[in-house]
């Protein structure tokens, strides 16, 4: 692993802490973003495109325009509200990070004591993995759809205007 | 053409939306009906012209060879009856006529979703088909937008999240270990390498990630609030059906067809299952919430499922099998009544219930059924399923389960017994003189899945004889 890869590695895991941590929505959905773009360099590194480029559109575009737009529409809080806010959320979620780290450590001791015994998969990898998910996949792409057919309906249900106040 | 059965629910939805949605939205009802019992017949009658492999011409398109055999039969009867049982349920339970029709269209998607994983061989098309159904499940339980129900979704989807990370690393840990991810693929690479690590690894994590699907504890906390906190008519789909397919269905495929028995698995899965029958009798115990109750006992009898599955024998896992198909109609048939009951006392707190079996007779009645087969009183259905699950384990020398699966039966006996103390005998409570029996679908559904507790029961030997075979011929392979 090179000492790049290594930086881009941590600077993911502080995106990605930073947008679980940030007391502002529009700072979470930034650090979602950028944790994105670097999952984006990952892919190109490992040879993966055509999943780059969906990440790099969908996920990192896309997514972060709808999050800004709907965070747009809703109304700040003010800075009392976000200080108590935020030290709740340093109450109940300050572990985090140390959770992360712990299981990362005992992960690698795990990998690194595991002999990576892959002999099956040198003797008969014949396709590769991009092209088996990708043009030999049609059944997972009709579920795929279900997926976004799904969500669309969720889309419609949950985020329509209503008028009853159940909270 | 099995096929179908995950394209015509597409092409119902297409219809209501394009067809229905403009003409009259209340035909919705009856032509999703007609689907759903179109499918449970073939389903039931094993139709060769249907599920002749041969027949289907789709499978070119869809490039995969679907997997129908015994545990697949027994999973899509299921799927359909619960599907059917739900919709009816929403139909009374729904008021608004806009909700119930979205919520048409998502038990659909619900039942593509099912349908797919049910019918799959391969591990990435059973996590694809998994997620529609757990997706449509998220927005079904946060359908009425309460904060309840949202709290309920929430919880859901984070631990969903969770077996999501679990399951996709394991995939990719397969597809780098066996060169592909169907079923014949992984099996044939575990064959050559059975004490792969890497294998082992991803073995272990998509087992994990199918325990939090399962509910199994301690991977349970999402269970009781996203069952509790759901529209009836959700409830009686996810309890009926969706956690199990999604959870324990995968499990038992993956573990007969795929993973094979071996003694750490089969411990593992022992000592949750032991621990979830156990843990789950004894929380439902401590419920004055009649949802909260019935999610709790769900807990428990998926543990029998798993002790089923745990004991590694042809007669177990037909045991866990059996017991799947039980828990899916007489969890269903108590959620109905739940659900009938919650209309007409508008609570589900029991403590200001009672008496509720003179109003509304035949709520009260089936719900004796369905409380008795539970319980695992003879002769009904679920009596059967638990002893062949109790003698498989006793017969595996897993004697000290076998206890546990015993004394759990007691447990479970005595907390469907105050329920039902509480909610329908004694005398009428105050405020529910006006109750009744809410229609006379619900009445209908309700005896029809009284009935089929009853027939189970009484055709015991045909039935299990059956799932007993098909079962060892699946072992063999």
């Amino acid at each position: 692993m090179t000492n790049l890869n290594l930086m881009l590695l941590v600077l993911m895991v502080a995106a990605a802490v930073w947008a679980v941590m940030a007391r502002s929505l529009l700072k979470a959905a930034i650090g979602l973003a950028i944790a994105s773009i670097i999952i984006t360099i990952f892919m190109f590194e490992f040879n993966s495109p055509l999943a780059a480029v969906f990440e790099l559109s969908v996920c990192s575009g896309l997514i972060t325009v709808i999050f800004l737009s709907t965070i747009g529409l809703t109304r700040p809080l003010s800075h009392k509200e976000l200080l108590a806010l935020s030290r709740d959320r340093g109450r109940r979620y300050g572990f985090m990070p140390l959770l992360v780290i712990a299981c990362g450590a005992i992960l690698a001791f795990v990998f690194l004591k595991m002999p990576l015994d892959l002999e099956v998969a040198k003797n008969t990898i014949s396709v590769g993995a991009r092209e088996v998910l990708w043009n030999f996949r049609h059944l997972d792409l009709f579920g795929q759809i279900m997926i976004l057919l799904a969500g669309g309906f969720g889309a419609v249900l949950l985020f329509r205007e209503t008028n009853t106040d159940e909270w | 053409m099995p096929s179908l059965l995950i394209l015509v629910p597409l092409v119902g939805i297409l219809v209501l939306n394009f067809l229905f949605k403009l003409v009259v939205r209340r035909a919705a009802f009856w032509f999703v009906l007609v689907l759903f019992a179109t499918q449970a017949v073939i389903t039931f009658l094993h139709a060769p012209f249907f599920y002749a492999g041969s027949a289907d011409r789709l499978n070119p398109f869809f490039k995969v060879v679907f997997n129908v055999d015994g545990i697949s039969f027994v999973a899509l009867l299921c799927i359909e009856i619960v599907c059917l049982a739900s919709l009816v349920v929403a139909r009374y339970t729904l008021h608004d006529l806009n909700q119930r029709f979205n919520f048409t269209n998502l038990l659909l998607i619900s039942s593509i979703g099912m349908n797919g994983m049910v019918l799959t061989s391969d591990i990435f098309s059973l996590y694809v088909f998994l997620e529609v159904a757990a997706v449509s499940s998220f927005i079904m339980i946060a359908f009425r937008r309460g904060k309840r129900s949202l709290e309920g979704a929430f919880k859901y989807i984070i631990l969903s999240a969770v077996a999501t990370v679990l399951m996709l690393a394991a995939i990719a840990l397969f597809l780098l270990a066996c060169s592909d991810t169907s079923f014949a693929a992984i099996r044939h690479g575990m064959g050559q390498s059975p004490h792969s690590n890497i294998i082992l690894f991803a073995v272990g994590m998509f087992v994990s990630g199918l325990f939090i699907k399962a509910g199994l504890v301690p991977f349970h906390a999402w269970l009781p609030d996203a069952y509790s906190a759901a529209p009836d008519a959700v409830s009686v789909l996810l309890a009926g059906i969706v956690t199990k397919a999604c959870g324990i269905y995968a499990l038992i495929r993956l573990v007969v067809s795929v993973f094979g028995f071996s003694p750490g698995l089969n411990q593992v899965i022992l000592l949750l299952g032991a621990v979830s029958v156990l843990a789950g009798a004894l929380a439902a115990l401590g419920q004055n919430d009649f949802k909260r109750m019935l999610s709790y006992s769900s807990i428990s009898q998926i543990g029998y499922i798993a002790l089923g599955l745990g004991s590694g024998t042809a007669l177990g896992v037909a045991g866990a099998v059996f017991h799947f198909f039980n828990h899916a109609i007489f969890k269903s048939l108590l959620f109905v009544n739940s659900a009938a009951v919650a209309e007409e006392a508008h609570t589900t707190d029991m403590d200001k219930m009672g008496g509720l079996s003179s109003r509304m007779p035949v709520t009260g009645s089936t719900s004796v059924i369905g409380f008795l087969s539970a319980a695992g009183i003879p002769p009904l259905a679920g009596f059967w399923s638990k002893l062949v699950i109790i003698i498989a384990l006793w017969k595996a020398g897993d004697i000290a389960y076998a206890v546990i699966a015993v004394l759990a039966s007691i447990l479970t006996l005595s907390y469907l017994l105050s329920m039902q103390r509480r909610v329908f005998f004694g005398r009428l409570r105050q405020g529910l003189e006006d109750a009744k029996e809410v229609g006379a679908g619900f009445a209908l559904i309700s005896v029809f899945l009284a009935l089929i507790i009853i027939a189970c029961g009484l055709l015991f030997p045909l039935v299990f004889n059956a799932i007993y075979a098909s079962v060892k011929q699946i072992l063999i392979q």
